[in-house]
Formats: structure tokens, C-alpha cells, sequence
């Protein structure tokens, strides 16, 4: 993510792809090949059963000018095991990304870091008399920002699923 | 087997799925070797070796199948891949686990940058010991991966039938591609079904072969109103088999036609609307011409880098079309006006009968005047061979009409400009991954695709040593090929980049030291041979060795060691800025 002048982030080059594709590791591995093999980036990377049996979903975030991620999606539409390739950039849609952050939380600073939590509506998981485990789920972009404002607390792990993603069913004005 | 044949034979021509409960058990060495003869699968190319070895004992008793024994398991990839490039059907390889696929990786990365159509079995270990480094293990799935167009683990033997049949049918469909099938031992020897169906069923593999409508149109309009067009064609043309639509069409529009390494023989050269090819090492007037043209007709080609040079000076004036069976080739390196996703033998004539003939006299005017002012130069000489010589004369002793198979360098670029190819399916060279030690092996596997062709190897001294050792295999088979070895000494194309920008600084790229003596190697495995060292030898020469048919006959030519191979686009030079040859 590039930071603009104005303090916003700049995210129109970055890329959604949801996959459907067959169940096997040969088939992830060929889409992961694709990247590692023809230098395209992957910023995060999500793969589990899909709503048929025998298919996989893999959502990837990506980055890259509009040549790139075209290349991308041509290169993943070519492997045998792929069923579909959807951009969801162009649509809308919603995504989500869990974390567990392990953060030093002694008695002085548990306070805080749970008022913090509570903010990002994030869980507390687990609990030390040093340390809290956090759950947090939402978009890249509130993960990120969970995830830095832990930091001066002190996170000792930090555990991503990679974005998932859907099309959203309706998206007219209500 | 004789059983099921004759229960296919009942059943007609087998386009009706035979009834399910017809389904036989056999083990899984014989389930492969049905099934491969059921896809009419007559030549293999193959090694053994303990993981195939059910399946070899299987062949021993198999009459309908060739198997070809090679020497090495890279020669035996390039035959298969030469026998696909000269029949169009798909190459089969056999090998073993371990070093037996591994060496076939060079041979499938070839096949995989050129788009043939090969499908290779390789023995694994039994399913139970993989991942434990048992002896001759190699993760051959992953390892061919990214120069397979589809590869398989064999996990069940119940599925090896459909598997076999999907491998085939991906190799051969859409843009073609090298697919790879990995068979662990227990698949081989445990039993399993057999039905015969030829149903495939694969839903999400559906390559486009009709182009849209409107796309076609565009394209159609673009050329009606064209005051300078050209047809770049390239080896999609030649997969596609639509070489007879693409002569018919430049013929009747009177558009001239270059084509890549790979589309040669696509459009006669003998045609006045041929400009050779173009490239790095193309003819002057196919690179000025389209480096001036106005409308490019791009036809089963990929703007490969060695076509296009610089890439912001490349047709810099034209709108651009591209037909092309693969859509991650469209846009790629160029962007193009009008693209067009489809089988070139499908869109060709559709966008021929809608396209007006365009006023092209201005144009032929222009480019006749190039072809005029700068042909290509034939050095020649009484004394010595000069290479781009030698390539006349077996163009002209061979009638034009021969099977030509190249390694890569000089020769290969000589032998693309300097033979006069009028068939397709006649030029098979290693265009993409440009691999030595393609030429000799490959130009075999030709051999054995079309006995009833002449085949000419043109290699060299380098290309040729890479694998010599399958004269062993002709030898053996009586395969009665040419292989003309271009004999300089050195790796002629590394001396002639380093004469030309290292300075002269000639770094190991000089073999004279270490050649045999070609004759005798040939000789001693009982190949005919013979040497030239100046022009009349080498005519004597040829004429000896088109006489013989029971063996292969190796020549070694004597060429002129310093020549270069020209015109010339440098590396990062656009194609108009191409270098014509040194000053006498």
C-alpha cells in the first residue's frame, strides 16, 4: 500500500482474486507457481474447501498496474485445474481477514490494551499474567491498523488467515 | 488384449461408449498400453528401468506399438518432439523414475516454449514410499510443473484410463503443450478398470476456438482500408494447420507475408507475397516492412522478443490485430487494436471474406525496391564452404521438399533464411527455449513420423556433440537421415557476439581442441560418413548421401570458421536498426 499526500491510502492497484479451482496441492501449487515463476506478487493468500465438494476457493490479494493483474488473470484462468477467476476489484464485495495477535500485557498496560480491543471490537482469546492473545477480524486495512496500534505495547507473534472474500449479492441504493 | 480388440472392432468406429458393465480388470501396465492403443498411439519413445518395468514386459508382447529404444532420456523428448512438430500428432515418451524424468525436463521446457504436443509417462515409486528418498525418486510432478501444460500423480488405479485420456486430449487441444503422466510402480502392477469409453469429461476445460464476431469484423474493416499491410505469421499457424487459409488469403488480398522461426513453411516462400522472416536475424525488407506497415496482421504469433527487438520500436505506425488460441498471449508484450481469442484456422477466413482487397501497389512498389536493394548476401567461394552455401545447396539438392531439423546458432539462423521452405511442417527447430542438441535427436523423431520424407539435420559442431550418442538409436533402426554438421569449430553464434561486442575476447566458445573426428565417431557406430572441405566435396558429398537409404549419414562440412551471421538486430536495437553485414 503506497501512502498518499493526503494521508489516504492508495489502493486502486490493489487486486482481490477469488479462485474456484480443484482440490488438490498439484493445482495450488501450479497457482502459486505462477506468481514465483513469472514475478507477480502475492500479498496474501487463502485457500480452503469450497462450496462444492471436490473444489477449493483460494482468495489472493495481489498488486499491479492493469497490464499485470490482466496477465495474472490470464495465466490463472490457463491452469487445467482452474474453474473460474473472478477480479473482484470490479465489484462489490466484501472481505474479511482474522488475527491473533500475542501482545505483552502486564498488569500496568492490560487496561489499555483491552480498551484498544474493544475499539476494533477484537476478543480476547487468551490470557498470562504477561501476555493477552486478541482476536481481530475485518478488512486488510483495520488488521493493519489493529496491528499497529499493538505495537508499542509489545507483540510478541502475530497469526494472519489472508483476506477472504465474496461478490456481494445485492448492491443497489437502499 | 486380442479379446477386447475384437469386441471393439463389433462395436464400429467406437464413437458409442461401450456399456459400462463391459468394464475390465486388468492390472494398471496393461490398462496403460489399451488405452494407448486405443488413442492409435504407434510410435513411443522410451528407456527402461526399474519403475516401468511392468509395463515393459506389457510392450514385449505388444505389436501395435513401436517402441523406440534411445540412448538418452533428453534425445528420446526431442525425438517424440520432432515426430509431433513433422506429424502433428502428439509425441509419447516412456521413462523411469528418478534421472529417467529428470533427464526429460530439457526436452519438455522445449516443447513447452513451442507449444507441442507431447504427453510423457514417467515410472515413480511405488505410492507408499514416496517422500521417503527412496532409490530413484524424484518429485518429477513438481519438478515439471512450470513446463508442463498439466501434469499428474496417478493415485488410483481405477482412474489411470481417464487420466491417459485427458493427458492426451489436453496436449493436443487449445494451444498445445507438453503434459506429463507420473505412474508409481504399484499403479502398474495393481488391477484395475478398463472401460474403453473415449467420453472425456472435463467442464472447466473449454479452450475458445471461434472468434467474435464483431472482433472479426473490426479486423476485417482495418485491412479493407489498409494502404500498407502485413501478415506477421508464426508457429500458431502451423499447430493450427491453417496454412492453406493463410496462403489463400494474402494471395487473393495481395498483403505480403513474414513469418517467425516457428511459422516457416506456413506460406511459401516461393510466393511473391513472401518476405521471409523477420527478426533478429530476418531479411531487410520483412523487418523494414514491418517496421513501416500500417495495418499488422499478427497470426498465431507471441511478439516473442527475438521478433520484435526494441519493443517501443517495433511497427511503431500500425494498428495491430492478433489472432491467437491463447489469451495470455494477447497484450503480453504488444498491445494490439483489435484481439481476437480463437483458432487461426477458424478466423482466418472469416476475416478473409470480409475483408475488400486493399490498394496495395504503392506498398509493393516500396517493398519490392527493399527486396531489390538489400537481398540476402550469399557469400561464395571456390576455396572454402561458406555457410550460408551450404544451406543453398542442400535447399537445392533437397528440392526444397526436405524434413529440415536445426540445433540452435549460425546454422539454424542460416538454414532459416537461406533454405527455401514451401511445406509447412518442415522446419523444426528449438524457437523458444533454443536448445542444443535439439537438432539431431528430434530430426530422428521426424524420421520415424515421416518415413516417406528426406530428413536433413543441420547442426553443429557444438549442437551436434550434445547428443551424438543417438546415432546408436538410428543406427539401429536404419533411420536414413542427413545430418550435415556446419563445422566451424566453434560455438558460432557466442564467437560471433563476442567478436561483435566482447571485444573479440573469445571465452571459451572455440572447440577445435577437443572435436573429434566426426567421420570416424559416425563410423565407428557403423553410420555412414563423410567429410568436405571445400565446395566441390561438398556437392560430391551430397549427392553420395542422398543415395543412402538404410543408415544415417553424417557429413561433416568444413566451413568457414569466421563468418557472421547477418543482418542483424543488436540486442536492444529496434528492427529497423539492424546491422547488414561487415564491410568487405
Amino acid at each position: 500500500m503506497i501512502p498518499t499526500d493526503n494521508g489516504q491510502t492508495k489502493t486502486a492497484n490493489k487486486h482481490t482474486l477469488s479462485v474456484l479451482v480443484n482440490y488438490n496441492l498439484n493445482a495450488l501449487s501450479r497457482i502459486i507457481g505462477i506468481f514465483s515463476g513469472k514475478g507477480f506478487e502475492i500479498d496474501s493468500v487463502s485457500f480452503g474447501p469450497g462450496e462444492e465438494s471436490g473444489l477449493a476457493r483460494i482468495t489472493i490479494t495481489t498488486h499491479g498496474d492493469e497490464h499485470i493483474i490482466e496477465q495474472i488473470t490470464k495465466q490463472l484462468n490457463k491452469i487445467i485445474d482452474v474453474v473460474k477467476v473472478n477480479d473482484l476489484t470490479y465489484d462489490h464485495f466484501v472481505e474479511r481477514e482474522l488475527a491473533l495477535v500475542k501482545v505483552a500485557a502486564t498488569a500496568s498496560s492490560r487496561t489499555e490494551v483491552m480498551q484498544v480491543a474493544q475499539v476494533f471490537r477484537a476478543k480476547v482469546i487468551d490470557i498470562s499474567p504477561e501476555k493477552l492473545s486478541i482476536e481481530v477480524t475485518g478488512n486488510r486495512d483495520k488488521v493493519d491498523a489493529f496491528i499497529g496500534m499493538m505495537e508499542p505495547f509489545g507483540i510478541s507473534q502475530v497469526a494472519r488467515t489472508g483476506t477472504v472474500a465474496l461478490k456481494r449479492e445485492y448492491s443497489g441504493s437502499v | 488384449m486380442n479379446h477386447l480388440k475384437a469386441q471393439r472392432l463389433e462395436q464400429g468406429t467406437n464413437d458409442q461408449p461401450v456399456e459400462a458393465s463391459e468394464t475390465h480388470v486388468m492390472n494398471g501396465a496393461e490398462i496403460l498400453i489399451n488405452t494407448l492403443e486405443d488413442l492409435q498411439v504407434d510410435t513411443i519413445f522410451g528407456y527402461p528401468g526399474g519403475a516401468v518395468l511392468p509395463i515393459y514386459d506389457k510392450l514385449f508382447d505388444c505389436h501395435d506399438i513401436r517402441h523406440v529404444l534411445i540412448r538418452h532420456e533428453q534425445a528420446g523428448t526431442h525425438a517424440a518432439d520432432g515426430y509431433a512438430r513433422a506429424t502433428g500428432k502428439p509425441g509419447v515418451v516412456l521413462v523411469t523414475s528418478g534421472p529417467g524424468g529428470t533427464n526429460t525436463v530439457t526436452g519438455i521446457a522445449t516443447a513447452a516454449m513451442d507449444s507441442i504436443p507431447l504427453v510423457v509417462f514417467t515410472g515413480q515409486v511405488p505410492s507408499g514410499l514416496i517422500g521417503n528418498d527412496a532409490f530413484q525418486e524424484a518429485d518429477i510432478v513438481g519438478i515439471t510443473r512450470p513446463i508442463t501444460k498439466h501434469n499428474y500423480l496417478v493415485k488410483d488405479v481405477d482412474d489411470l484410463e481417464h487420466v491417459i485420456r485427458e493427458a492426451f486430449h489436453v496436449a493436443t487441444s487449445g494451444r498445445p503443450g507438453p503434459v506429463l503422466v507420473d505412474l508409481p510402480k504399484d499403479m502398474l502392477n495393481t488391477e484395475g478398470r478398463y472401460s474403453g469409453l473415449k467420453k472425456i469429461s472435463m467442464p472447466n476445460y473449454n479452450p475458445v476456438t471461434q472468434g467474435h464476431k464483431s472482433q472479426i469484423q473490426k479486423a476485417a474493416d482495418l485491412l479493407s482500408k489498409a494502404k500498407k499491410p502485413l501478415i506477421y505469421s508464426g508457429g500458431g499457424a502451423i499447430l493450427g494447420e491453417a496454412w492453406e487459409e493463410l496462403t489463400a488469403m494474402a494471395e487473393r488480398l495481395n498483403i505480403p507475408v513474414t513469418t517467425t522461426l516457428m511459422g516457416l513453411g506456413a506460406f511459401p516462400e516461393s510466393k511473391k507475397q513472401s518476405l521471409g522472416m523477420l527478426g533478429m536475424h530476418g531479411t531487410y525488407y520483412a523487418n523494414m516492412a514491418t517496421t513501416e506497415c500500417d495495418v499488422l496482421l499478427a497470426v498465431g504469433a507471441r511478439f516473442d522478443d527475438r521478433v520484435t527487438g526494441r519493443l517501443d520500436g517495433f511497427s511503431p505506425h500500425s494498428k495491430k490485430i492478433h489472432i491467437d488460441i491463447d489469451p495470455s498471449n494477447i497484450g503480453k508484450n504488444v498491445e494490439v487494436e483489435v484481439p481476437i481469442v480463437g483458432d487461426v484456422k477458424n478466423v482466418l477466413p472469416q476475416i478473409d471474406e470480409l475483408t475488400e482487397k486493399p490498394d496495395t501497389e504503392e506498398w509493393w512498389k516500396t517493398i519490392n525496391k527493399w527486396k531489390e536493394e538489400h537481398p540476402l548476401k550469399v557469400a561464395k567461394s571456390d576455396d572454402t564452404i561458406k555457410p550460408q552455401h551450404m544451406i543453398e545447396e542442400i535447399s537445392r539438392i533437397t528440392k526444397g521438399e526436405a524434413v529440415v531439423v536445426t540445433d540452435v546458432g549460425q546454422h539454424q539462423m542460416w538454414a532459416a533464411q537461406h533454405y527455401n521452405f514451401n511445406h509447412p511442417r518442415s522446419f523444426l527447430s528449438s524457437g523458444g527455449l533454443g536448445t542444443m542438441g535439439y537438432g539431431f535427436p528430434a530430426a530422428m523423431g521426424a524420421a520415424f513420423g515421416c518415413p516417406d520424407r528426406p530428413v536433413v539435420c543441420i547442426t553443429g559442431d557444438g549442437g551436434f556433440q550434445m547428443t551424438a550418442y543417438e546415432l546408436a538409436t538410428a543406427v539401429e533402426y536404419q533411420i536414413p537421415i542427413k545430418i550435415a554438421i556446419m563445422n566451424n569449430n566453434c560455438l558460432g553464434m557466442v564467437r560471433q557476439w563476442q567478436e561483435l561486442f566482447y571485444d573479440k575476447r573469445y571465452s571459451h566458445s572455440i572447440l577445435k581442441k577437443g572435436n573429434p573426428d566426426f567421420v570416424k565417431l559416425a563410423e565407428s557406430y557403423g553410420a555412414a560418413a563423410f567429410r568436405a572441405t571445400n565446395p566441390k566435396e561438398m556437392n560430391e558429398v551430397l549427392e553420395k548421401a542422398m543415395e543412402i537409404n538404410d543408415r544415417p549419414v553424417v557429413m561433416d562440412f568444413k566451413v568457414e570458421e569466421h563468418e557472421n551471421c547477418y543482418p542483424m538486430v543488436p540486442s536492444g536495437a529496434a528492427l529497423d536498426e539492424m546491422v547488414e553485414g561487415d564491410e568487405e
